[in-house]
């Protein structure tokens, strides 16, 4: 437990001392809510679908979970490249405490930044439903953070230096992100795009944390919920064996 | 019964990387208290050596036993056994010299009470002390190895290792090193397994000696003996007699893939 709760910290204490990159990761989401919010309402609420602002906030919250959950896992890479990752491995805990350390500190630190992004969402107008509905919103961006944080993990346990990185960025993220319902509702979508959509665990995050925040949704909540546990315990154990498998 | 006097033994043990034979049927041993100097151009397997000692590395064949412990088998106890202080730097630099002790003492499951006082301690024998609360980044080369060191201590292992821990010090910082490593050796029985280049070092420290070359020990035994064995006065002499004068190559996975990484930056 020790062991967990010193790596956990080691995670959050970067993250506070890099105060420009905690300000820096807020700026996208905030000209995502501006440009796509504000710039595509009119449109939306002509189609008869709504206040764009009310559906487009789950979204860029759940997109600034998944952009600092796997940025903060791949930092593992330069654990390796600067060497920590040995110091950490030659201590007599194992693996498997190690990965959930790093994991659980990312998923905080993005935690911490999506309920930033909500804040932020609050000052352009966006309202929730009800307010007994934010700890269920809460849990499904926990939940997000948690699974992406362990992908990184995983991804970075295979590379050993950065050159792999815009892969992880134009391969993992921006089509988790935007193949997921983020930016538009998932129902009534052409035939490729829905299959794509409903196999992105992402999807089922932000359908959650629609429900929960603006009280639509295309999916159960259950579902929801049912889809992201299995894939998230698929994928610590995934990483598990990736990082019995690192030689330093 | 003399195997209960060693510390370390090493039984036949080969690692390969695809068709490289790194380390090819090394055997040797290492007596508790001892000052073992593990020789050999850059290349020749130290490092490879070195890395399944400490557990970071599957050996293909053979075995390791550390402080009574296979390595292979049980990892944790090993671990338990031994400190390191690596080739390359392995501090967390964005953490402050205290953090990083920390760090390591809670990794090793040593109580707060034991660590606080060990931290502070060993902070003022490695001259750092006044640093303690100075993020690591800040710190000179010296510093970092100094940190390196007291940090390796801090759990008080058995068997410390020392991958070429000088390199890039400066001789004041050198000497105050070795002076430190001879105490910590004459009076706490602290086996130590150091690995260097300057050969000084080891004539002034080395009760045994192993030469490594292409992956085989083809020397072993005390300062003396390996001299006799070349036919030299000078371990130096000694040492290029032994491996031969060709320059080797150095194959460090961390050099490379760090210089790769920056070139994309």
């Amino acid at each position: 437990m020790r062991t967990i709760y010193i790596l956990w910290l080691r995670q959050l204490k970067r993250f506070i001392r890099k105060r420009a990159s905690l300000v820096g990761a807020l700026g996208q989401p905030l000209i995502f809510l501006i440009a796509f919010g504000f710039g595509l309402s009119p449109i939306f609420a002509r189609a008869g679908a709504g206040n764009y602002i009310q559906f487009i906030a789950p979204g860029i919250i759940a997109m600034t979970v998944l952009f600092t959950s796997i940025f903060t896992g791949v930092e593992i890479i330069w654990d390796k490249q600067f060497g920590f990752l040995k110091e950490t491995f030659v201590a007599p805990v194992s693996r498997f405490e190690i990965l959930l350390g790093k994991t659980l500190g990312g998923a905080t630190v993005a935690a911490i930044q999506g309920t930033l992004v909500f804040l932020i969402t609050l000052l352009v107008g966006f309202r929730p439903v009800s307010l007994m509905m934010l700890p269920l919103a809460f849990l499904f961006l926990v939940i997000i953070a948690v699974l992406f944080s362990a992908l990184g993990t995983a991804i970075a346990a295979r590379l050993d230096d950065m050159q792999g990185f815009p892969l992880i960025i134009n391969f993992v993220i921006q089509p988790l992100f935007y193949l997921s319902g983020a930016l538009f509702p998932v129902q009534g979508l052409p035939k490729i795009l829905d299959f794509i959509t409903k196999i992105n665990p992402l999807s089922y995050g932000i359908d959650g944390m629609r429900y929960a925040l603006s009280g639509t949704s295309a999916f159960s909540p259950v579902l929801s919920l049912s889809v992201l546990l299995v894939v998230m315990v698929g994928i610590i154990l995934i990483g598990m064996y990736q990082f019995s498998k690192i030689e330093l | 019964m003399d195997d209960k006097q060693n510390i370390i033994e090493v039984k036949n043990l080969t690692r390969k990387f695809g068709d490289l034979v790194a380390v090819n049927d090394v055997s040797f041993a290492v007596k508790k208290g001892e000052v073992f100097a593990f020789l050999g151009p850059n290349g020749a397997g130290k490092t490879t050596t070195i890395k399944m000692l400490t557990t970071l590395l599957q050996p293909t064949h053979g075995q390791v036993f550390l402080d009574g412990h296979n390595v292979t088998e049980n990892p944790t106890m090993t671990r338990k056994s031994f400190g390191i202080v690596f080739q390359d730097p392995s501090l967390d630099n964005e953490l402050t010299a205290y953090e990083n002790l920390q760090f390591h003492a809670i990794l090793y499951g040593l109580p707060k009470e034991v660590y606080t006082e060990r931290i502070e301690k060993l902070l003022s024998l490695v001259e750092l002390k006044d640093r303690r609360d100075s993020y690591v980044k800040t710190f000179s080369g010296g510093m970092k190895r100094r940190l390196e060191i007291a940090r390796g201590l801090l759990h008080h292992p058995k068997v410390l290792f020392l991958d070429e821990p000088t390199i890039g010090l400066d001789p004041q910082t050198r000497n105050l090193m070795w002076n430190y490593i001879y105490n910590l050796n004459k009076e706490e029985h602290v086996t130590i397994f150091f690995t260097t280049h300057h050969m000084e070092e080891v004539q002034r420290m080395a009760q045994k000696i192993a030469i490594i070359d292409h992956g085989k020990i083809i020397a072993h035994g005390t300062l003396d003996e390996i001299r006799t064995q070349a036919g030299t006065k000078d371990l130096e002499e000694a040492f290029i007699k032994l491996t031969g004068k060709e320059i080797r190559d150095e194959k460090s996975n961390f050099s490379k893939s760090t210089l790769r990484g920056f070139s994309k930056m």
